[in-house]
């Protein structure tokens, strides 16, 4: 499903976040990303959406080299990628309905479709009775569940959060993870980066851990391994 | 494109116009003005034209023949000029059609020259028509070294006058346009790079959900193309009632040979449909070059 093979990435300052990262992960996987600060893991997870570009070695989506891919057809990958940031990055001006219902109309969606689809998956993350708020009514696990109905509408089949629960209290956290895991159960990959060592070490599932820009670790149902 | 994208393409560029407020003002108002310029260089220019056309037209050269010569001469000098490169036309005039025509040109005053009509000291002439009237001085030196010629003739003055003039009106005019047109152009994309600006988080969210570049590009071009549209709209109303106005002044006066206008209609319309296709232009380009850096991954 995601093949990465060999894979180095040196920004234009000269820093080299990631040094040879060599990984397999099977549709309908979840994975944590861990590890310090500046180890790579944002790298990691911005080469997926083609936010950046490997400077050397293959990143393989469904047999595509995605680093090959042109920048024409970069849309249609992020159409098949959901992703999810540790602050939200929602349309303060558009209602909780209107900013999962932009994904789809910037894609051109027909209005039908999006009705059902909006609300269908505003259901999904228990958001379907304000669905007229707007962002700042709503409290910060509230405004993530938003991001991630905006992320899976489009219904992709990997979903990518960078610290999605960094920004929430314990509780909230939880409820988002309840979210994820139920995306998850419909066969969607999931992959996250996180600095809670609670939510790894609770719901276990594969941790591959990333210092200065190599894989360290890779267990299926680790630990977080660090201290938090 | 889909219909429904075009509305909403519609929708937002209209949007960004109304809340863009005293920058959108300040496009227009540059655009305005440079379009008013370009719409009075243009309206001049093409005037000036037309007017040195018309000059260039009735510049012909005048060939006194030597009131030594005999028919053969003539006929021989008729055919040499018709072999000059850059000849259009020859046109034999016998010294009494001179003398008629000079009678004529006097009007009153010309009966004075009645009185010659027995004994007639005018010469036979040729008038020649170069194909381009800008070669005509180097016809005329050469027709000049034919034998039986006694002199030369045309309006070397007026005409070398006015062709420098027109070239150099030509010239200033382009620069001026150019340079205008420019600053119309570095204006509008500042005020659309506004927009971006205050609309990056959106941009940043329609590519991270998969719209294409097209689309995100496609209310800013609206709102380009609107800005330059709007720009032109006084300038256009400015151009066909002044061009009406000083037609009618300049009607009174065309009396004066040279001075005429090229006709409201079809030209003051075809200059109102340049301003407008010039404003787009600006519009479009000014909002493409803003969004272009936007777009880059």
């Amino acid at each position: 499903m995601i093949l990465m093979n060999d894979i180095y990435k040196t920004y234009g300052n000269g820093v080299t976040a990631l040094n040879g990262i060599n990984v397999e992960i099977e549709q309908g996987e979840f994975v944590y990303i861990v590890g310090p600060s500046g180890a790579g893991k944002s790298s990691f997870i911005k080469l997926m959406y083609r936010e950046i570009k490997p400077t050397r070695g293959s990143l393989l989506i469904n047999n595509k080299d995605i680093s090959e891919i042109k920048e024409k057809d970069v849309p249609l990958l992020r159409r098949n990628i959901g992703v999810i940031f540790q602050d939200f990055r929602l349309l303060p001006k558009l209602s909780v309905y209107e900013n999962v219902a932009f994904a789809l109309e910037v894609i051109e969606e027909s209005p039908r479709n999006i009705r059902k689809r909006v609300m269908d998956v505003l259901d999904l993350v228990g958001l379907k009775n304000k669905s007229r708020f707007f962002p700042n009514e709503l409290s910060g696990g509230e405004q993530q569940r938003v991001s991630i109905a905006r992320a899976i509408v489009n219904r992709p089949k990997i979903v990518i959060a960078d610290e999605p629960t960094g920004n929430l209290d314990p509780d909230t956290s939880w409820e988002i993870m309840r979210v994820f895991e139920e995306i998850n159960n419909s066969g969607t990959t999931i992959i996250m980066a996180t600095h809670s060592k609670e939510i790894v070490n609770t719901i276990k599932k594969r941790v591959i851990a990333i210092e200065d820009g190599l894989i360290v670790r890779d267990e299926q149902r680790g630990d977080y391994g660090y201290e938090s | 494109m889909k219909a429904r994208t075009i509305k909403r393409h519609l929708r937002e560029g209209l949007k960004n116009i109304v809340r863009n407020g005293w920058m959108t003002v300040a496009s227009v108002g540059a655009v305005t003005m440079t379009l008013l310029l370009v719409g009075a260089f243009l309206g001049l220019i093409l005037n000036l034209n037309h007017m040195a056309e018309k000059i260039e037209d009735d510049v012909v050269i005048k060939v006194l023949i030597d009131l030594a010569a005999n028919d053969e001469d003539v006929i021989a000098l008729g055919k040499d000029l018709e072999k000059v490169s850059g000849v259009e036309t020859v046109i034999f005039s016998s010294k009494d059609e001179e003398l008629n025509s000079l009678i004529d040109s006097m009007g009153e005053g010309g009966e004075v020259w009645e009185l010659y009509e027995q004994e007639n000291p005018l010469n036979h002439a040729y008038i020649i028509k170069a194909t381009d009237p800008h070669n005509t001085e180097a016809i005329a030196a050469e027709v000049k070294k034919l034998n039986a010629v006694d002199s030369v003739s045309f309006g070397q003055e007026v005409a070398q006058n006015l062709f420098k003039f027109t070239d150099y009106a030509r010239t200033v005019g382009i620069i001026l346009i150019a340079g205008l047109v420019l600053t119309a152009i570095f204006l509008i994309s500042n005020t659309i790079k506004l927009t971006i600006m205050a609309r990056s988080t959106e941009i940043g969210i329609m590519k991270l959900v998969g719209a294409t570049n097209s689309f995100i590009r496609g209310p800013f071009f609206v709102e380009g193309l609107l800005l330059g549209v709007l720009g032109s709209i006084i300038p256009i109303t400015v151009v066909l009632a002044g061009y009406k106005i000083i037609e009618t002044s300049v009607g009174g006066i065309s009396s004066i040979g040279f001075v005429e206008m090229l006709p409201f209609n079809p030209f003051a319309w075809q200059l109102a449909g340049i301003i407008l296709i010039v404003g787009a232009g600006i519009g479009i380009w000014g909002s493409l070059m803003s969004v272009r850096k936007f777009l880059k991954v």
